[in-house]
């Protein structure tokens, strides 16, 4: 919990990454979506894949978090995950927020985040809950409702917390922006990028939002079709012309 | 009055029956989203282990009950494993025709083990009368039926409200991908699921056929099924307690219809059941306790 954890935003090389994905091709029974990922994301960093709808995104973290059929290599701290279930990998300490949320809709606020620290055997959740109650007001007040009721905003809100309650060393965050107002994205982001920093949890983010995403990302990477296209810094993508064509809108 | 405070009595002996089968019913429902067909069937089985440990074996009759629900949980867990698991989950059709199969398995089963006539089950709960008003009895088996499934249903509530595997259990029933992503093993957290419904159906069969007004045989408790059905759906399906109050609605409708409504006759009386739980589900599609799925995104 100290910012030593904190990278500084450039690609300058370093160790081992805590996170190394080679060759990775996966897809759903005969159709490939992913023809041959390779890309690595290091202990502390915030790393953003960008790319248009279909492009693989999702598929890229099914594939990273163990949900289909995959072959390649994906290296969590050297160990080997390809072959391994969604339930082993978050054991290791890497936690997938699917698209949708991830929200239990019939559970309670407080449960949803209870389910969050399943795989904690420590005694201190409880405490953990407190914090996450005092970060977001709003989930304190709806503890016992259903978490189906909440706007999609406080769903976000419940997700993020909910991902943090297991402890994770890295969380795989899939399109976090989908369906919120702008004001709303804006602060989900600021949020990230303080979770961050405080706690040095290690972020992959994909994203359709390119100019939220890459503003609090230390590097990108842009997937079309199913392959990476371009890598690079944030910064150095976020004033490339061809991204800030296709992605940025402008 | 003397003659409508009888009807409700019965009905509530058997409404408790019912609900307790529907309760099985809601677990498996609850973890899959689908209906076991052969639920009452197993519970039949589990009624059949529960006569040779007591009339056999010589257990106690309390005894023999408790241990044929740990076997019943025992063979609900390894039929989980070995013909549910292997399929997937999302794809009903499959897992409609095992249970079905499995429905006609422990039927003939049964049939080949211990014969098709009727057995007297040893007494479960004390005989006699409580409250006599009149005509109308109320036995001490009604009330311990009633306060046996009352504890049933409590101590559900609290094993899947206080603990972790009941925790683990309701996060597979609402979102079975998150459920996953949050380390929950779902194989073995449905297991559990059908080895606690087939604990609990065996006590409903056994409940049921220690009534001194029935006997066990195999074909007993594919009459209860339909009610039971009928008394899961009328309670939402996925509610514990819409079960237990389906149920004795259920329970109730029958007794009271084929007593009060002469153009009924009784062969038609589960007909007239069936019929309330369609009128109900007219105008409150997801029963009366179930969660509307409903849902802000």
């Amino acid at each position: 919990m100290t910012d030593a954890t904190v990278t500084p935003a450039s690609d300058a090389p370093r160790g081992t990454p805590l996170l190394d994905v080679k060759a990775l091709r996966g897809g759903y029974g005969p159709i490939q979506v992913l023809h041959g990922l390779d890309f690595h994301v290091h202990e502390g960093e915030v790393v953003v894949i960008l790319g248009a709808n279909g492009a693989g995104k999702t598929t890229t973290l099914r594939a990273v978090s163990g949900m289909i059929e995959t072959t390649g290599s994906v290296e969590l701290r050297g160990e080997q995950l390809v072959g391994k279930g969604p339930a082993d990998i978050v054991r290791r300490g890497l936690k997938h927020v699917p698209q949708g949320r991830g929200t239990f809709p019939e559970l309670t606020v407080e449960d949803n985040l209870r389910v969050g620290a399943f795989v904690r055997k420590d005694k201190e959740v409880e405490a953990d809950m407190a914090k996450w109650f005092e970060i977001y007001p709003v989930l304190h007040e709806r503890r016992n409702q259903r978490a189906g009721s909440l706007s999609g905003g406080e769903q976000q809100m419940l997700a993020v917390s909910r991902a943090l309650m297991s402890r994770p060393e890295m969380v795989l965050l899939d399109e976090p922006s989908l369906g919120l107002a702008p004001i709303i994205v804006k602060d989900l982001f600021d949020r990230f990028r303080q979770i961050n920093r405080e706690t040095g949890t290690t972020m992959l983010i994909v994203e359709q939002n390119a100019q939220l995403a890459l503003g609090i990302a230390n590097r990108g990477y842009v997937l079309e079709t199913g392959e990476i296209s371009v890598e690079g810094p944030a910064d150095a993508l976020i004033h490339d012309d061809a991204i800030r064509k296709a992605y940025l809108g402008v | 009055m003397e003659l409508f405070l009888a009807r409700i009595f019965d009905g509530f002996s058997n409404g408790a029956t019912y609900g307790l089968i529907a309760l099985a019913l809601v677990i498996i429902y609850k973890a899959t989203t689908l209906i076991n067909f052969a639920q009452g069937e197993m519970a039949m089985f589990g009624a059949f282990v529960v006569l040779v440990l007591a009339t056999e074996r010589g257990l106690p009759m309390w005894l023999a009950v408790v241990v044929g629900m740990l076997i019943s949980a025992a063979a609900g867990a390894l039929i989980e494993r070995v013909l549910i698991r292997p399929f997937d989950p999302s794809d009903h059709l499959p897992l409609v025709i095992i249970t079905l199969g499995l429905f006609l398995v422990f039927g003939a089963l049964a049939g080949i083990i211990w014969r098709f006539d009727p057995r007297g089950f040893p007494h479960l709960f004390p005989a006699g009368n409580a409250i006599t008003v009149g005509v109308a009895t109320l036995t001490w088996y009604t009330v311990c039926v009633t306060i046996t499934m009352l504890a049933v249903v409590g101590g559900l509530t609290l094993l899947l409200k206080k603990t972790k595997i009941g925790l683990a259990f309701r996060a597979v029933s609402s979102n079975l991908e998150s459920a996953e992503l949050s380390g929950i093993r779902v194989g073995p957290t449905l297991q559990f699921g059908w080895a606690l419904a087939a604990a609990v159906g065996t006590l409903g069969a056994s409940i049921y056929v220690a009534n001194p007004i029935f006997q066990l045989e195999p074909s007993v408790m594919a009459r209860v099924l339909i009610f039971s059905a009928a008394a899961a759906a009328l309670g939402g399906l996925d509610s514990l307690g819409g079960a237990i109050i389906g149920g004795l609605i259920i329970g109730m409708v029958q007794s009271i219809m084929v007593q009060y409504v002469g153009f009924i006759p009784n062969e038609l009386g589960l007909a007239a059941a069936v019929f309330v739980l369609m009128v109900v589900l007219l105008f409150k599609p997801s029963g009366l306790f179930g969660t509307k799925s409903v849902e802000r995104v």
